[in-house]
Parts: structure tokens; C-alpha cells; sequence
């Protein structure tokens, strides 16, 4: 499944390509922390920590839930894994499709063989 | 991560490929043995299109296939399936139609959400290199298509084929 998670998840590559939100998803791997825990850890203003887990959360990388006056993040992977599920399941349709036509392919070259004259007029 | 995908035998079959190319784009690629004329044929002649647009696996059957195939022709596919309540249909326009090359229609069953399709067949020593780009309205479109488990933006009648995909994919590993 790696490989389909791989291509096509723009939103992901540019969520990852920074340190600090590779830091936090790393950190959100071990425990969920809220916004305020995080800023600390990662000597960062609330706002400049607010808008990384922003980025996290568009690209379905880290899920928010706010609980009273506290934001709680934890990792939020469930839309990557539900679309490479998807897309495994649609290619295996378009596979079977595939196979099939292949055997029309080859009946009809089969067909061409034999009166390929015919054919070509 | 999948145990069961691993110890498939190595198909001799060209594999499909499908990538989600952009927010917009879904891709298809597959390699076929034969000239471009004849797999271009198989797409738009209704009596072979027939014969494998719906894989005898699935338990689905095509009840009708209507392919006017050239500029502004109109193309409409109706199935069937024992546990549907009524019959699905599929229908939309040619846009483009450039023999042994290229093919363009739209899928309007799904209202103003439906994809562009664009199939284009190049000839590679003999074999044909066919891609199949699906282009989405939105990004909305295309993430709705994927979470309400359709392959083409109707949801409801595609529940049926995506329970059918998963026993496809099963029987598929075990065999």
C-alpha cells in the first residue's frame, strides 16, 4: 500500500517538508498534547505553533478536538490510509477490466491473422 | 504491510497502474499486446467494448450499451446486479474521438460533479501504452468521489460495486 500513499498526496509533501511539523507529528506519535504543550516543546509562539498544526490538519496528517478552552492534537492519519484504500480497490476493478480486454485483444489479433487480406481492403 | 499481496505469483500480465495525479486528477495506466488499432477498436465498438468492460467476476451484467462514438455522440451503459434494487446507468458525450489515438467523454450520471475522461492509446513497438486521465470539476469532487467508495461520483449505486470490489480483491488474493 506504500507505494500508492506515496504519489499524488501534495497536500502531505508539503505538510512533511518542514522540521518543526515533522517534529510534532514525531511527538504526536508518542502522546496527544495540545497546542499549548507543543509550543513549549518546540520554543514557538501559540500563533506560529497554531498555524504549523493548521498545515498538519489540511493534509489529514493530525486530528484537533477543542475540549473547554483546550486544543488537543493527535495524529490523524485515517484520510490517507481510507484514500490508498480506495484507490488499491479501483485499481483492482480497472485490473480485472484490464485482463479482460486483453483477451479481446488477442481474439482480435487472432482474427486479423486469419483474414488479414479481408481486413485491409 | 500486506502479507497476502506479497506471496502473489508475479502476473504476466502487465500490471494496472492508478495514481491520484493531482487534486483534480485520477490516472490510469496499463500496457496491452497488440497495435493501437485494435485497442482502440475494443473501446468503441459496443459488441467487443461489451465483452470486457464488465469483468465476469464481479457479478454484474451490462443490460444495454449504447456507444454513438464520434463528436457529440452520446454513449449510455445500463447494469444490473442481483443485489441492486434497480438497474444503475451510466451515460454521457463524446467529446473528442480521434481514431487509434485518443478519446474524450464526459460522465454526466453524477450531475455537474462528474469527471472528464480522457483516454489516449500510443503505440509502442506493437503494443499499445493506454492512459485513462479522469479530470474532476473540484478537488471536492474527487475527495467525494473517493470517500463515498464510488468509482464515478454516484455514490449510492456504486456502494453495491464497492462491496463487490472487496470480494473481487479477496477471491483475486486467493487464487
Amino acid at each position: 500500500m506504500v507505494q500508492y500513499i506515496r504519489t499524488g498526496f501534495d497536500a502531505s509533501f508539503a505538510a512533511l517538508s518542514d522540521a518543526t511539523r515533522r517534529g510534532v507529528l514525531e511527538q504526536l506519535g508518542r502522546t496527544d498534547a495540545s497546542i499549548t504543550d507543543l509550543a513549549q516543546k518546540f520554543h514557538m509562539t501559540l500563533t506560529g505553533m497554531k498555524k504549523h498544526v493548521g498545515v498538519l490538519e489540511q493534509a489529514g496528517l493530525v486530528a484537533t478536538e477543542k475540549v473547554g478552552r483546550v486544543r488537543t492534537c493527535k495524529l490523524g492519519v485515517r484520510r490517507l490510509e481510507e484514500e490508498a484504500a480506495w484507490i488499491e480497490r479501483y485499481r483492482q476493478l480497472w485490473d480485472a477490466r484490464f485482463d479482460e480486454l486483453d483477451e479481446v485483444v488477442e481474439e482480435l489479433k487472432r482474427k486479423e491473422n486469419v483474414d488479414g487480406r479481408k481486413k485491409r481492403e | 504491510m500486506d502479507a497476502r499481496r506479497e506471496s502473489e505469483p508475479v502476473p504476466m500480465k502487465d500490471r494496472t497502474a492508478v495514481e491520484r495525479k493531482s487534486e483534480r486528477e485520477l490516472v490510469v495506466t496499463r500496457t496491452f499486446n497488440g497495435p493501437t488499432r485494435i485497442v482502440f477498436e475494443a473501446w468503441t465498438k459496443p459488441e467487443l467494448f461489451r465483452q470486457w468492460w464488465v469483468p465476469k467476476s464481479c457479478g454484474l451484467s451490462l443490460l444495454s450499451c449504447e456507444m454513438d462514438v464520434r463528436v457529440g455522440g452520446r454513449y449510455r451503459l445500463v447494469f444490473s446486479h442481483p443485489a441492486a434494487p434497480k438497474p444503475m446507468e451510466f451515460f454521457g458525450r463524446y467529446l473528442e474521438v480521434t481514431p487509434h489515438s485518443r478519446l474524450v467523454w464526459t460522465n454526466e450520471e453524477g450531475g455537474d460533479s462528474g469527471q472528464v475522461t480522457t483516454v489516449t492509446f500510443e503505440e509502442r513497438g506493437g503494443k499499445t501504452l493506454l492512459v485513462m486521465h479522469d479530470l474532476y470539476p473540484s478537488k471536492e469532487a474527487l475527495d467525494g468521489a473517493i470517500a463515498s467508495g464510488s468509482t464515478g461520483g454516484v455514490g449510492e449505486t456504486f456502494e453495491q460495486l464497492d462491496e463487490l470490489l472487496v470480494v473481487l480483491g479477496a477471491s483475486a488474493g486467493r487464487s
